[in-house]
């Protein structure tokens, strides 16, 4: 069978040979064809894609989101570097931005400290006026009320102004058409052409954005990026490599064609898929052009190796399909498989960047056997003839493991062992503020935000009451005043917003702004004609439902948190719901939500549903080894130089790092596709040595080392360069993902080369096998 | 017949999203003629309306949001008529369901220019409450109704232009810009389509602050009483921004039952029934 399969790569080169001009053509043609699709991709701004249909946190957090009012928003953050914001100054800003956010694309309502809606009772007047109506005429004791009321108001306070009064905020309320990444990107455009003009203006003044809209348009932000700068940083960084490796003109020139076209036809393909492009899909064009360069590099060393020891170019080309034809073939597999395994994952963009590789990677072994043969045929190539009598590092190296196998074997195992051992250190977090680092605007600005205004994670609930109308019940609303004063007594908890304030401030205001009616009304039917008091005094593009649903039967508890980390978040939305279980009436029970526990909660439930995709890839992987190499032994012995890396790179990530989130999870399983491709190129060159050579074991590994020693160095320096450019995405899933899968396969290749050897001498025995004996057909 | 019907519907439709912005300014002169044409439609409106003296209607306000989910409220309006162009209505609304909230009322002197006098009888506290507020844009009741859209509609209020006439169903409609001349007024326009034969307000569609289209009014199941002033019976408020409606379903309007000036004040307010 393997002289079958020779046989066939060699009339199947000689047919590539033959028809060059038409494999040519036809290559571009499809190439362009399949790439036009690319004029349908587009970036999505929706964080939510993060999370599939099913995904539960999503399912109540969208539930919550249809009960009330949807919340969009955008937040400016104000702070004087002079003190207070309480001076005629600054009101008259915050009151001129106010007006001005009115016009921000799909507004529906600004909330400031100045257009605060606020009561005062004299007697039976009940005045609800703007907090700030005009701010030039203000004297000292009329800035100190307003300063009062803004403080002691639970709508406001470490909300909308800070505890110290130097920062405040701007709050605005979008109604953003679904997943319309260009009304999006329009709405925050506006914002912060704003920002920056006040602060053009008000050279005294810091200005920041943050919030959900921001968030949002952050992330096609980050997906451009990463295209438009990792992209040509990494082709910059591949002709390099190919330059210093090849040293061939037409080398690197139709190493690079095959790259650029596997690349054009993946992103072409995912544009006839409708796929929208989000940060980490962003990430297909580097890692396909990464990965194309491997096919082309295996081929074209062999060919010149063949041609500085004196054989015709043609003949080279020939030579070079005929050995390298299956390995090529099987490490494309591979590499399909893990990536196909992608659509284990959660998060639906994983399987998008899945499934846009699989395409590049099954495009770039078509284009490197059909197209680069072909374009090599066509162009002149010369290349020194070698110098003999000097033995290659390679073969140095070979020399080196094979004396010294037993100690390797000891020294590579407790280095295994040791680096292992690390894997308990790491933590799993997803704040997902920081997936941006900080050379994104975004994330400074929340940053500012959180240090000087209010957290940025939310935890919501949407508390049942029962029955329609029951959010006026007293015992209902008692429990729910409970449940927010323990909320606020967490140090991680920074505010709390709860129906509750208002009817307190509404008691207080029907008693003459007496204090001791700052409490909740005892009865339902005076709390229930409170709230339509209430609902009746609300001003233009605020009502009721944005904390009490339609019929009045739930309202929502948004609680604010400080900087936690994902774990602490989920501990609270947990904690909360056993608080509400052990206190309060079975109805009330309620499970926290928002962007920020569905984030809390993906790395988990990304990571189990990829064990069983990481599994079943590394199952199929072995299998087609075992397939392929014709040799149960070899497929068993190639389970530890594939198994172990990922397991290392893991060790040596919580060692110097220990923090990792979303991108964790799926580094085994794209990793294994890549790294078993120097195991494939190595085995398959020492299986050949023993089957059609009859050496010895360690002879096979000389060979091994002689053959493809070079080419894997090349290969796996592209591959971990590529994925260490990877690492420079200033988003941190993308970033984490690459450096671990540049370490991985660096680990891999250390142990292809120190450890995989000694344990084919130790299992492979030292006999020559016999089972092939017809010495394979030479090359023409 | 029919295709011309179906052909002015679609450019209806159209129109009712591209007026705000396609019309190309005609002449000064044109300008002014189409004031004085829009002015004429709208005091021809008011015409009509005068000496109803007062009103008594029931209605029903059904709340949807953008997913359907509903509430539904009962509650009665007496509404008297006052004279003059200066002063608006003065009007008591009584709520009726749900039952937490039953006999709460409300009573509003509209004003055309200042904020409306407003006060409010919660009957759990049994106090009558002044409440002074220059909120007109805000929603009434956390329906899709603003103050300012239920308030009697004084023509003070607004100038206004003629657009052009067209059919608008069965009937043939003048379109008429109306802008706002009071303040805090939430929109920037009105479009307003007043049919020919009875000067009724079939539909207006609201524009907001950044002039986009906000909201749009359809009336219907219009009846006449004395023979004179029509109603109608079906109120459709559609949010277009944020999806929600309401619905105001009259089921009983009264006209001229001899309500009094002494009837609607603050301290009559505690009696209501």
């Amino acid at each position: 069978m393997s002289n079958f399969m020779d046989r066939l790569s060699v009339s199947y080169a000689k047919g590539i040979i033959r028809w060059r001009w038409l494999v040519l053509l036809v290559t571009i043609l499809a190439t362009l064809g399949v790439a036009s699709g690319g004029r349908f991709l587009s970036f999505t701004s929706d964080y939510r894609v993060f999370f599939g249909d099913d995904n539960p946190q999503l399912n109540a957090f969208e539930s919550l989101q249809d009960i009330y009012t949807k919340t969009d928003n955008i937040l400016f953050v104000l702070k004087p570097n002079n003190g207070k914001v309480f001076t005629p100054q600054w009101l008259e800003v915050v009151q001129d931005l106010t007006e001005e956010s009115w016009q921000i694309p799909y507004s529906i309502r600004v909330d400031s400290i100045t257009n605060f809606q606020h009561t005062e009772a004299v007697e039976d007047d009940l005045t609800v006026a703007d907090l700030v109506e005009e701010t030039g005429g203000l004297s000292q004791v009329g800035l100190d009320r307003i300063e009062q009321i803004a403080l002691s108001e639970p709508a406001l306070a470490k909300r909308i102004i800070s505890e110290d009064s130097t920062t405040t905020g701007v709050q605005i309320t979008l109604q953003l058409p679904p997943d319309d990444a260009v009304a999006l990107d329009q709405a925050v455009k506006y914002a912060e052409n704003m920002a920056a003009n006040i602060e053009a203006a008000n050279p005294e003044l810091e200005v920041a954005i943050t919030g959900l809209a921001p968030l949002s348009n952050a992330f096609p932000a980050a997906s451009m990026a990463d295209m438009s700068t990792l992209t040509p940083l990494m082709f910059l960084v591949i002709i390099i490599f190919l330059v210093a490796f090849l040293r061939s003109f037409t080398g690197t020139l139709g190493t690079l064609l095959v790259t650029i076209f596997s690349t054009m036809v993946a992103m072409g393909a995912a544009g006839f898929a409708g796929i929208k492009m989000t940060p980490p899909s962003a990430m297909a064009p580097t890692i396909i052009l990464t990965i194309a360069i491997a096919d082309c590099v295996h081929i074209l060393v062999t060919m010149f190796h063949e041609m500085r020891h004196g054989t015709a170019k043609r003949d080279a080309i020939v030579e070079s399909l005929r050995v390298n034809m299956q390995p090529v073939f099987l490490t494309s597999l591979t590499t399909v498989i893990g990536f196909l395994s992608l659509n284990f994952s959660e998060a639906p963009p994983f399987h998008d960047l899945g499934n846009i590789a699989a395409v590049g990677v099954i495009a770039a072994w078509i284009i490197s056997i059909a197209f680069l043969p072909a374009f090599i045929a066509v162009m002149p190539v010369r290349v020194k003839p070698v110098v003999t009598g000097k033995s290659s590092v390679m073969e140095r190296l070979g020399e080196f493991v094979i004396g010294h196998r037993t100690k390797l074997l000891l020294g590579m195992g407790l280095i295994v062992i040791g680096t292992s051992s690390f894997i308990s250190k790491i933590e799993l977090d997803d704040r997902f503020i920081e997936y941006f680092d900080t050379t994104v605007p975004f994330r400074v600005d929340s940053d500012f935000t959180r240090d000087n205004l209010t957290g940025v994670y939310q935890v919501e609930f949407s508390i049942d009451a029962e029955e329609s109308g029951g959010v006026s019940s007293p015992v209902y609303l008692a429990h729910l005043e409970d449940f927010a004063n323990w909320l606020r007594s967490k140090p991680e908890v920074v505010h709390v917003n709860s129906i509750t304030d208002i009817l307190k401030r509404l008691n207080k205001s029907m008693h003459g702004d007496d204090d001791s009616w700052y409490k909740l009304p005892d009865e339902r039917d005076l709390a229930a004609q409170y709230l339509l008091l209430y609902e009746m005094s609300l001003p233009y593009g605020l009502d009721l439902n944005s904390q009490i649903n339609i019929d009045k039967s739930a309202s929502r508890m948004t609680v604010t948190l400080d900087n936690v980390s994902s774990n602490d978040m989920r501990d609270i939305a947990l904690e909360s719901t056993q608080w509400l279980r052990d206190n309060a009436p079975g109805y009330m029970e309620a499970d926290g939500s928002g962007a920020s526990v569905m984030f809390a909660h993906l790395a988990d439930r990304n990571i189990k549903s990829m064990l069983s995709g990481t599994a079943l890839a590394f199952v199929l992987i072995s299998l087609s080894l075992v397939f392929a190499l014709r040799s149960l032994k070899l497929g068993l012995i190639s389970l530890i130089p594939n198994m172990v890396p990922a397991i290392m790179a893991f060790g040596v990530w919580g060692l110097f790092v220990g923090q990792v989130g979303l991108a964790v999870s799926v580094i085994a399983a794209t990793s294994l596709g890549l790294i078993v491709d120097a195991t494939v190129h190595f085995l398959s060159k020492y299986n050949r040595a023993r089957t059609e050579r009859g050496e010895s074991s360690a002879d096979a590994v000389r060979y091994g080392f002689r053959t493809v020693g070079s080419a894997l160095w090349i290969t796996t320096a592209v591959l971990v360069a590529g994925f260490a450019i990877l690492s420079l995405s200033t988003f941190s899933v993308n970033a984490d993902m690459g450096l671990l899968t540049a370490i991985t396969i660096a680990i891999a290749l250390f142990i292809d080369f120190l450890l995989l050897p000694p344990l084919l001498m130790l299992f492979d025995g030292e006999k020559a096998t016999t089972t092939s004996t017809a010495p394979a057909a030479p090359a023409e | 017949m029919s295709k011309k019907l179906l052909s002015t519907i679609f450019s209806l439709s159209l129109v009712a999203f591209t007026s705000g912005t396609a019309l190309s300014s005609a002449a000064l002169a044109d300008e002014a003629a189409d004031i004085a044409k829009g002015t004429a439609i709208a005091e021809e409106w008011d015409r009509r309306d005068w000496g109803f003296g007062d009103t008594e209607s029931f209605m029903e306000m059904q709340l949807e949001n953008r997913h359907g989910d509903k509430s539904i409220r009962e509650m009665r309006q007496k509404t008297l008529e006052v004279p003059g162009h200066d002063v608006g209505d003065k009007s008591l609304t009584i709520f009726d369901k749900p039952r937490d909230v039953k006999g709460t009322a409300f009573l509003s002197f509209a004003k055309i220019f200042d904020p409306d006098d407003q006060w409010m009888y919660l009957p759990a506290v049994k106090r009558v409450k002044r409440i002074s507020s220059k909120n007109k844009s805000g929603p009434f009741l956390g329906s899709e109704f603003a103050y300012e859209d239920l308030s009697a509609q004084e023509l003070k209020k607004y100038t206004y232009k003629w657009l052009r006439d067209e059919p608008c169903g069965e009937l043939q409609c003048a379109v008429v810009e109306q802008t706002p001349t009071y303040e805090n007024s939430g929109y920037t326009k009105m479009i307003t389509w007043y049919d020919l034969s009875e000067y009724r307000q079939q539909k207006i569609d609201y524009y907001d602050r950044k002039g986009k289209l906000l909201k749009t009014l359809i009336s219907s199941d219009f009846k006449q009483h004395l023979d004179k002033y029509w109603r109608p019976y079906n109120m459709y408020m559609e949010n277009h921004q944020t999806g929600k409606k309401t619905r105001l379903v009259f089921s009983k309007i009264e006209f001229q039952k001899g309500l009094k000036d002494s009837e609607l004040t603050k301290n009559t307010l505690k009696r209501v029934r």
